[in-house]
């Protein structure tokens, strides 16, 4: 046991913790949860007594996390579009792949996978959507180099729209280029993306892509983006890396934004859908 | 980033007062401590500074005890100890005694070794070498293309023989790229390998590999300075499997606290020797421990300030606005903007702030909202008035500016305010130099800077006393930018 741990709980008049949750307090602080959430956690979990501690600690982490449908919403009457957000390197375009696989091979009948390649900043993001959608044998779509982000996203609805009569049951997956939260003029331009795509059809999901390895700055990250694009579900990446993903739990419970997915490896069925039981043992798992 | 760390340590200090004890010393190591794990160092990277920092005090306790200001000797006992943990000495880039010098990069997915690449070649090649790049992550899609398009805006040669998407051996790739580069004469050769998980030991071997086949003259591991309490076992496993000489730190221009790096640097002790902190390829700093552990302490980074200016700022122009400003010749709208475009080659507003001591958080939030957008839009306004008007802007009556509001598409109002802001400080440089006491009062107003610390629009080097600059680093550094540029050359 480390110093700190028992330092702390010796200041904190917490002598009475059992070395079970000090133990436990250091683990979900290495999950990245944070101080102030994992004492709280372990507060509320020593006020159950009935049950052993880690069935307390595992309700009690339960209840942190949104009772909310964790679903993608869909749009019942034309084109369904998904415009997929985060810091650079974090996995968007990826995720991106993933995601069509995921609604190609999931209940929906017959999707129809639009790809829009809006990230014509980083060098090779573009190829790298195209490689992924030409495996995947989906529809392409993008625009010049350095092209303006907002126009390629423009006529990709535009493409999809004027192609197909019913739309329907067709899906458009707007991979954004990263950008840090703190960068005002890039920020500017993923709400113009979005300006512009809602006037031509609503967007259904603004999903927002953390590395599972993010630690504090990831509720920074969230916060920002939040507040300028409202993000609609967090995705957690690289989840088979030694990240833990407890940040994800203090967005959820800060800002009520549902985890939606879980991505874990490099090929495009490596996502599951958000399930809170495998997410809290993998917290506690040491 | 490493500001909010130092919010939290000023905040822990600048409560305690009276007399220091056992108790009072424990409180401290348990604030620092919970400091540390809230900016992302380890748990028990941070259970092992706070100890340390403990320790120490406790050892000198009597003397604290006898000490006028014992907290201020603590405060400078975390100071030492972050200096130890950051890397104390300054790490710089070795060279191979037969080029080429061989640079290796590994790290995880999307920690930004590419882009890093691209910058590290576009430094070497600023400095006169001559470095190629090689293209030996073959495993992501189109990580070749991305390293062949960032070589482009470097104008750096890429070796990029395989084809990637999982095609082609990338030890072989790395191998014969060595002698790709002794044939064509490239002295640097900068290896770009896959991202992969520290766990993975199929990479982790092609790794080791590359590594034994073209034995690099460095290896560094690229680090997110956003990752969480993974990155020291991440790094220590790199370190222990592949093993690595000093880490590169990226995205350091977000507002990650950068506790990672200190868990990484303590953990597998090696120094960070570079910092990535933007989007443009000409974003990137040799890493200084000590300059660091004072921006975390709050006490500011007048050297890299200085240097930054230095670079920038071309030398002709500060002559010219040194003369004029002893001749007492009025500063004109002319010379202001040849100093914004100076001040755009420095980078952003927000990021030179954090450089100056006694910043408070406040200070730099207001600050980051003026962002550079205002320099812009200052330079257009500028820019759309004619030569006469730009010397002389007391001619600038209402249909000028009407003019020049059109010009600039910008509205009147801002034109006014800006001619107002300008004669300011036109003003304020007369009194300055007509009254040099007053330059005191403004650095009074910043505590920590030094009192002759130019004020107002002019942050021009001639005025930062570039003697007291040299002082603080090392004794080797020359104080004139040509001669340092010069034994700071790669």
């Amino acid at each position: 046991m480390a110093l700190f741990t028992r330092l702390i709980s010796a200041l904190r008049n917490r002598a009475n913790d059992s070395a079970e949750f000090i133990e436990i307090e250091q683990q979900l602080l290495k999950s990245d949860l944070g101080i102030a959430l994992s004492r709280q956690i372990i507060e509320k979990s020593k006020a159950i007594s009935n049950q052993d501690v880690t069935t307390a600690i595992r309700s009690v982490l339960a209840g942190f996390m949104l009772t909310s449908n964790r679903e993608l919403s869909k749009n019942s009457a034309g084109l369904t579009s998904y415009v997929i957000v985060g810091v650079n390197g974090s996995g968007k375009t990826t995720f991106s792949a993933k995601l069509a696989n995921f609604l190609i091979t999931s209940k929906v009948l017959n999707a129809n996978i639009h790809m829009a390649a809006c990230d014509t900043f980083r060098a090779a993001a573009v190829s790298q959507l195209k490689t992924w959608s030409e495996r995947l044998s989906l529809n392409f779509i993008s625009g010049a180099d350095n092209a303006d982000p907002a126009a390629v996203a423009y006529s990709a609805v535009k493409d999809v729209q004027s192609k197909y009569g019913d739309t329907s049951n067709h899906f458009l997956i707007v991979d954004t280029a990263g950008r840090l939260h703190t960068n005002s003029d890039l920020v500017a331009e993923l709400e113009k993306i979005l300006r512009t795509i809602n006037k031509l059809t609503p967007v259904n999901e603004v999903l927002l892509v953390i590395d599972g390895s993010t630690g504090q700055n990831g509720l920074a990250q969230a916060k920002l983006f939040q507040e300028k694009v409202k993000v609609t579900g967090l995705v957690l990446t690289k989840m088979d890396g030694q990240g833990k993903g407890g940040i994800a739990l203090a967005i959820e419970n800060e800002l009520k934004i549902p985890i939606k997915f879980i991505s874990t490896g490099e090929s495009a069925t490596d996502l599951e859908p958000f399930s809170v039981d495998r997410y809290i043992s993998r917290l506690l798992e040491d | 980033m490493f500001e909010s760390l130092g919010q939290r340590f000023t905040k822990v200090f600048s409560g305690l007062r009276g007399q220091i004890n056992e108790t009072e010393l424990r409180n401290i190591q348990a604030e620092i401590t919970a400091a540390l794990i809230d900016s992302d160092v380890s748990v028990n990277v941070a259970d092992d500074f706070g100890s340390a920092v403990y320790r120490k005090a406790v050892n000198q306790l009597e003397l604290l005890k006898k000490s006028i200001n014992p907290y201020a000797s603590v405060f400078e006992i975390v100071n030492q100890e972050l200096i130890q943990i950051l890397g104390g000495n300054q790490r710089r880039m070795q060279f191979a005694k037969k080029p080429p010098t061989i640079i290796l990069l590994m790290g995880l997915q999307g920690s930004g070794k590419t882009s890093f690449a691209g910058k590290l070649a576009l430094h070497l090649k600023s400095s006169g070498n001559t470095p190629l790049l090689v293209a030996a992550d073959l495993a992501r899609p189109n990580a070749v293309d991305q390293l062949k398009i960032v070589g482009e805006q470097v104008n750096v040669p890429v070796f990029a023989p395989a084809a990637g998407n999982g095609v082609g051996n990338p030890v072989l790739v790395a191998r014969d790229s060595i002698n790709f580069a002794r044939e064509k004469l490239h002295n640097f050769v900068i290896v770009d390998t896959a991202g992969r998980l520290g766990i993975d030991a199929a990479l982790i071997n092609e790794l080791i590999l590359i590594k034994k086949e073209i034995n690099p003259t460095e290896s560094f591991f690229v680090l997110d300075a956003m990752l969480g309490q993974s990155a020291a076992d991440v790094a220590q496993n790199f370190h222990a499997q592949v093993g690595f000489d000093a880490v590169v730190l990226t995205k350091l221009d977000g507002d990650a606290k950068g506790g990672a790096a200190l868990s990484v640097v303590s953990k597998t002790g090696k120094p960070i020797i570079f910092s990535a902190v933007g989007e443009k390829t000409s974003d990137i700093e040799y890493f200084y421990p000590d300059r660091i552990a004072s921006r975390i302490l709050g006490k500011g980074d007048i050297a890299t300030l200085a240097e930054k200016t230095a670079a920038a700022v071309p030398q002709d122009l500060t002559e010219k606005l040194t003369e004029k400003f002893v001749s007492g010749a009025d500063f004109t709208l002319t010379d202001f903007l040849a100093q914004l475009g100076a001040m755009k080659n420095m980078g952003s507003i927000s990021k030179l702030m954090g450089l100056i001591p006694g910043m408070n958080p406040k200070m730099q939030q207001q600050v980051s909202g003026l962002d550079d957008a205002e320099l812009v839009r200052t330079r257009a306004i500028i820019e759309s008035m004619t030569p006469a008007e730009r010397e002389n802007p007391e001619i600038l009556n209402g249909s000028r500016r009407a003019r020049i509001a059109k010009g600039s598409g910008r509205a009147v109002s801002e034109i006014n305010r800006l001619i107002d802001r300008f004669s300011q400080a036109q003003k304020m440089m007369k009194q300055m130099k007509n009254n040099p006491g007053k330059q005191n009062l403004i650095s009074k107003n910043l505590p920590g800077l030094p009192n002759n610390f130019p004020a107002g629009l002019n942050m021009n080097a001639p005025q930062i006393n570039s003697n007291t600059v040299a002082n603080k680093r090392k004794k080797s550094r020359s104080g004139n930018p040509a001669k340092r540029a010069l034994e700071e050359n790669l």
